[in-house]
């Protein structure tokens, strides 16, 4: 076997260290700068905001600048409650409350969009492969899907009463028919010939299913979840402020009806910092479940 | 005289699509392939060859006649007739091992024992240092070379290409070829590839089989009898690139005239 004549490239891991921590030294360097733009970013807003205050265009009671809404954080954590039982307010909680509350409201997040995903895939699958449930109820679906999530919110109460469920129930909405919908059409855009191997290697339904069709859509799936998202972050926070009676849509919305314009801007604070961070860590999901989607495509 | 690996009786092939009217592919085809033999299908573009390489491989069935595979009629896949397409198709989920050991993993061989095997057949495809790599990291030959590894892997008695060069610059497919009729010598099975190219052709046949435009049918069959590796310079390989020029010729005019007609 002549090997010399089909050799057509060595791979590049087999050269020397120097290129892979020149990579590694390159890649601090980017991510530093991300990190900078930004603080300068965000900096450059609070100080427009600052810069306004201190000018007296803007009324620190209506629209509190940061300074303000951060300065008293311990009399602002008064207001968060330590349980997540409804009606108990400003029980003084301090930062374990602020805590317990972020918690509950991110659990609620996500719960509804791993309860969503995983039944959108499955529904959406059934779906794609039964004939006569698509028939059933493919109708209903296409009508379903396109009423917002808070509608369902009077509906939610009804069926489950106050608590977390309701608040669950709507993020579930927010991703379901998305998915089920979207899982259809990726089903039918797995090209052919991934299907012609695993036949010809003998493969049956279930393994083709398992093997081939749901590795080749869950990446585009994951990434119409992560662009859900930010629609799950709102939602949910109108579920809290409505039907649940805790969380911080709930705060949001004590602090509305207090007129206390330091807590409404320190939660909102909270809200992004949340919502950021947990596209970051749906994000490293992505790295590590679906390594082999390149991670500039489909997003960031 | 051996029983034929692959022998094809009287095949006919008709796309029924909805709203179109019947469309005639392939009309009462007959001709066999012997074991360890490497057939090359010549033809014009349309003229049903890869329809014919997707029935041999029990993807599609047949309208009319009879495939047979050693002796027994086809009724659905098999890794023993192992296909290969232009593309690699090769999961960009797995590594390029785990894309070999695939048809194992189907199998339920056990881990250790596909992975000892795969790992065999990269080595020989020349692919032993990128066992790890992902799909996307490699070339379009050093891919096509993992494709032919992942069918070769189950062993087949018949391998068929569609087009498989088709997609890759001229350098590297004049190696990929090489190195095609290397493991079809090591493996001892019988090849069927679909190609446009006359030089292709006579640079890898053992028997050209050549179609007809649609309805595809055999218009001639022309053994090679050239010594490997083939002299690309010789008198004789001339008179066989001029001989198929003139054969497809005609075809190519019936093919377009009917394209242009419709």
């Amino acid at each position: 076997m002549t090997t010399d004549t089909v050799a057509v490239g060595a791979p590049a891991a087999d050269l020397p260290l120097p290129p892979k921590t020149r990579r590694n030294w390159r890649k601090a360097r980017r991510q530093l700068a991300a990190l900078g733009w930004g603080v300068v970013s965000i900096g450059l807003f609070a100080a427009i905001w600052e810069a306004l205050w201190s000018f007296e265009k803007v009324n620190p009671l209506l629209l509190p600048p940061p300074h303000l809404f951060l300065q008293d954080i311990p009399g602002t954590l008064k207001f968060f409650d330590r349980s997540n039982r409804v009606g108990s307010v400003a029980s003084g909680g301090g930062v374990g409350a602020l805590g317990i509350t972020m918690f509950w409201t991110t659990f609620r997040v996500f719960t509804g969009l791993a309860l969503g995903f995983v039944s959108g895939v499955a529904v959406g699958a059934a779906l794609h492969y039964v004939r006569w449930l698509r028939n059933l109820l493919m109708p209903t679906v296409l009508l379903l899907a396109p009423i917002s999530p808070v509608a369902w919110l009077p509906v939610a109460i009804f069926v489950f009463g106050i608590g977390d469920v309701p608040a669950i129930f709507l993020v579930f909405i927010t991703v379901f028919f998305t998915i089920v919908l979207s899982t259809g059409a990726q089903i039918e855009s797995v090209p052919v010939n991934y299907i012609h191997v695993a036949r010809i290697m003998g493969a049956t339904q279930t393994q083709l299913f398992w093997r081939v069709i749901l590795p080749s859509i869950l990446p585009s799936l994951f990434m119409t979840l992560r662009l859900n998202l930010f629609g799950a972050w709102m939602v949910v926070l109108i579920a809290e402020t409505v039907g649940v009676g805790t969380g911080l849509g709930q705060i949001i919305s004590m602090a509305r009806a207090t007129f206390n314009a330091k807590l409404v801007f320190f939660t909102m604070a909270v809200i992004g910092a949340l919502g950021f961070l947990s596209d970051w860590g749906l994000r490293q999901i992505q790295r590590r479940m679906l390594w082999w989607v390149a991670p500039n495509r489909g997003g960031v | 005289m051996p029983r034929p690996a692959v022998s094809i009786r009287n095949v006919g092939k008709t796309w029924d699509v909805e709203g179109r009217p019947p469309l005639r592919a392939i009309d009462d085809l007959s001709f066999d392939v012997a074991p360890g033999e490497f057939v090359v299908l010549l033809g014009p573009s349309g003229c049903g060859k890869s329809s014919l390489l997707y029935m041999i491989a029990g993807l599609e069935g047949v309208s009319n006649g009879v495939i047979e595979d050693d002796g027994l009629a086809i009724s659905g896949p098999s890794p023993e007739r192992g296909l290969i397409f232009q593309e690699a198709s090769l999961f960009p989920w797995l590594t390029i091992l785990d894309n070999v050991a695939f048809g194992l993993a189907i199998r339920a061989e056990l881990p250790e024992r596909r992975r000892e095997k795969a790992r065999e057949i990269l080595r020989r495809v020349g692919l032993g240092d990128v066992l790890d790599k992902k799909p996307d990291e490699l070339s379009g030959g050093m891919r096509q070379r993992a494709a032919f590894a992942r069918a070769l892997v189950m062993q087949p008695r018949v391998l068929m290409m569609d087009e498989p060069f088709a997609a890759l610059d001229v350098q590297t497919r004049a190696k990929l070829q090489d190195f095609l009729l290397q493991i079809w010598q090591d493996s001892g099975a019988s090849v069927l590839l679909v190609t446009h190219s006359i030089d292709e052709a006579i640079s890898l046949a053992d028997r050209v089989i050549v179609f007809t435009a649609r309805p595809g049918r055999v218009k001639q069959i022309v053994p090679i009898d050239l010594p490997r590796p083939r002299p690309t310079r010789s008198p004789r390989y001339h008179e066989y690139r001029d001989y198929f020029t003139v054969l497809l010729a005609a075809e190519v005019d019936k093919a377009f005239a009917e394209q242009s007609g419709l």
